[in-house]
């Protein structure tokens, strides 16, 4: 016991040595909270737009008004020429340009339905088609004089987040993230770090034993985890007003678990790498899939069939739906629960792989 | 380091000890070859914006002819796939559980309402805590249900033809296919992770292992130590970017509309930012470890998140904006999408290529001040 405080002690103070490394340890990922929650808005506004008017009447005018009216756009161009429209969207100044052809008022006057084009930029192909979506809105709009008021139809009610504001999304999802990324890359240099400066042989023939030496080697990371961890989940409540509706009793399991699980990750890679270069490169390897097959980046659902079986190996999966369900959902323990066996299975799993790999790598 | 004249006979040792690291070192092959596979990979088949079907709970609160009709829509729907329910508390249960994410209640009066020829009203419930996905089940909900009404003949379903057609046309990619935007954005990022994270991890270790004054004894000037540092990994991030676009085009089926003298130049004019930026980094860090961590937050992850490869930049708050103009691949990722989807569009590249340079001049500069005060 008194051995294992010592090497405990020892890993902290490796790691918080270095006054740089101190801070990089908490500031960037406080700065990467605040920069990304929103950066990463998959909204699409105050873009630009431009108009090809041929026809110039009064419906016409209605209808440029109402987009130069949207809050979705910012600016508009007026445009005179198909050749200015091309040279617009192939230089990317604005996401679409609409054509409003000669006929445009006269058929409406007729009462007959009028035909717009919209031209998107297809390289943009999501922001274009959310673009397109207002566009057709707006459009709509304008009948809207004619279109009866009816009964019925579909109310549509949003739980959990009613106006659908996407910082709610986006910041639970973002602790998950940074916690990943910060707590790879931690736990990553623990070994190589020893071989790379030499220090490694000490360590071997020191009275410590294996486990001794891993849980040494688990503790920092896990502090510095669980200390990110927890300060986000106090930011995105108080600084960014996000609800948390769960317990937090049951946040502090989900989040230990899953760093376990995350550092056996870790340190299969730092006891894989001869070097820190490898140890970082393996660990930044191993960061990618985690996060982008956890769901944050494009829903579950989406992905092929096969895939989404791949995406149950990964502990981020499970952590993302806790994390997410007990900031805006209320998320009950038996579904909490229902979640967190697998981290414990998956946390076993990496945490063994890698007290094998530093085990036979010994020698 | 002398203040003698540019040697290439010095150079080309510097670089041949250079090579050798970069061959003998597994992990340069995992950054260079593993890496960009992987990441086309996950972006050519887990990355999908595109939307495809969801899972929904229909509630029937009544079982009259009509609801059942209404049912059997749902699930002859591509956009949704429906596990029908009796009950609201079970499909709330499983909202909660992230297991659908959204629910259609039919109810009770449901089927009274449609033979008294009424519109009948429905409850389409979300999942808020995903914004896109619930807008998504929101209006393919409403729809599915308007096209109902209307093959019904009942009143108010919009079967009335809107006065104003929008006919759109996505140029360029038609088929609205979002690898087509990712696959250009992963060799933004692979590029990124070689000019500036591999140069700063390899530098900073020269100077922790203290490598770097046994270099500084030598007769080597500055600007040789800094091209023998560089043109290795400028070599290795267009080797790198090469295998990335061969890929994309030959499994993927990305089109190649421009030219491969616009692409080269595109990318090299990218490198000198991110390999100035990974130089700096180093000398300035002089620590493995806190290299590592900053070229992840000054390089990778604003190319990631503030380059407009997946956010949209004039969405973002001012202030954000403002930053990306900082990001040297927001100079990157444009061109990239253009010069594969629409062709060579000079007034467009070069600005981009002339503010690249720019930042690479700057990162230069900083890298050689740096580099020099740390030597008295």
């Amino acid at each position: 016991m008194r051995r294992l405080k010592a090497t405990i002690v020892k890993e902290i103070w490796s790691l918080l040595r270095d006054p740089k490394a101190r801070i990089v340890l908490v500031l960037p990922p406080l700065i990467q909270l605040f920069i990304f929650t929103f950066a990463t808005t998959l909204d699409v506004r105050n873009v630009d737009i431009a108009i090809l008017d041929r026809s110039s009447g009064v419906h016409s005018t209605e209808l440029v008004q109402r987009i130069a009216g949207s809050p979705n756009f910012r600016g508009i161009r007026y445009l005179r020429s198909s050749a200015e429209l091309h040279e617009a969207i192939d230089n990317q100044e604005v996401i679409a340009a609409l054509v409003i052809e000669e006929g445009f008022d006269r058929a409406l006057e007729r009462h007959q339905p009028a035909q717009v084009g919209v031209v998107l930029d297809g390289r943009r192909s999501n922001a274009a088609q959310i673009v397109a979506g207002y566009l057709s809105r707006i459009a709509a709009g304008m009948d809207a004089g004619a279109v009866l008021r009816m009964q019925g139809g579909a109310q549509v009610t949003h739980w959990f987040n009613p106006t659908l504001d996407f910082i709610w999304f986006t910041l639970p999802a973002l602790i998950v993230i940074i916690v990943s990324i910060a707590g790879l890359a931690i736990t990553s240099q623990t070994v190589s770090r020893e071989r790379e400066m030499g220090t490694f042989d000490q360590l071997l023939v020191s009275p410590l034993r294996v486990h001794e030496i891993l849980i040494g080697k688990i503790v920092p990371p896990f502090l510095v985890g669980s200390f990110n961890g927890i300060l986000y989940l106090v930011v995105a409540q108080v600084v960014f007003g996000i609800p948390y509706t769960g317990s937090l009793l049951l946040f502090f399991p989900a989040l230990t678990l899953y760093l376990l699980a995350l550092i056996g990750v870790g340190l299969f890679v730092s006891s894989l790498s001869m070097t820190q270069q490898q140890s970082f490169l393996g660990s930044f390897v191993a960061t990618v899939p985690l996060i982008i097959l956890s769901g944050y980046a494009s829903p579950i659902e989406n992905m092929p069939g096969w895939l989404q079986t791949v995406t149950y190996l990964d502990p981020a999966r499970y952590f993302l739906v806790i994390v997410q369900g007990l900031f805006l959902k209320g998320m009950p323990a038996s579904d909490v629960l229902h979640q967190l066996w697998p981290l414990v299975l998956i946390a076993i799993a990496t945490l063994s792989a890698s007290a094998w790999l530093f085990r036979s790598r010994m020698e | 380091m002398s203040a003698d004249r540019f040697s290439f006979r010095r150079l080309r040792a510097m670089m041949r000890k250079e090579f050798a690291q970069i061959m003998r070192d597994p992990s340069t092959f995992l950054i260079a070859a593993a890496m960009p596979l992987l990441l086309l990979f996950l972006f050519g088949y887990a990355v999908s914006l595109d939307t495809s079907s969801t899972r929904v709970a229909v509630v029937m609160e009544d079982s009259s002819g009509p609801a059942l009709g209404l049912a059997q829509s749902y699930r002859a729907s591509p956009w949704f796939e429906v596990e029908m329910m009796r009950s609201r508390p079970a499909a709330r249960r499983q909202m909660i559980g992230s297991e659908i994410r959204g629910m259609i209640v039919i109810p009770q009066d449901f089927g009274k309402q449609v033979q008294r020829g009424r519109m009948p009203e429905i409850q389409v419930v979300t999942d808020g805590s995903q914004p896109n996905t619930a807008q998504f089940v929101a209006s393919h909900a409403e729809g599915v249900f308007q096209s109902w009404a209307a093959t019904e003949g009942l009143p108010g379903a919009a079967s009335r033809a809107a006065s104003i057609e929008l006919s759109p046309r996505f140029w360029y990619n038609p088929g609205l296919k979002s690898r087509y935007f990712l696959i250009p954005g992963s060799i933004a990022i692979v590029m990124t992770m070689i000019g500036t994270l591999l140069t700063a991890l390899v530098v900073a270790r020269e100077w922790e292992r203290g490598t770097m004054e046994a270099l500084m004894a030598t007769p080597l000037a500055m600007a040789e130590f800094i091209a023998s540092k560089i043109l290795p990994y400028f070599l290795l991030a267009l080797a790198s970017m090469t295998l990335c676009t061969l890929i994309g085009v030959a499994v993927f089926g990305l089109p190649f509309r421009g030219s491969l003298l616009a692409l080269y130049l595109i990318a090299s004019a990218f490198l000198m930012p991110a390999l100035g930026l990974g130089l700096f980094i180093s000398s300035a860090t002089k620590n493995q470890f806190v290299a590592s961590q900053l070229a992840l937050l000054t390089s990778f992850l604003p190319t990631f998140l503030l380059s407009g490869f997946l956010y949209e930049i004039p969405s973002m708050p001012v202030w954000i904006q403002a930053i990306t103009y900082a990001v040297p691949a927001r100079y990157l990722i444009p061109p990239l999408q253009t010069l594969f989807l629409t062709g060579d569009i000079w007034g467009h590249f070069l600005p981009n290529i002339a503010a690249m340079l720019g930042f690479g001049l700057l990162f230069f500069f900083l890298s050689f001040r740096v580099t020099r005060r740390s030597l008295d």
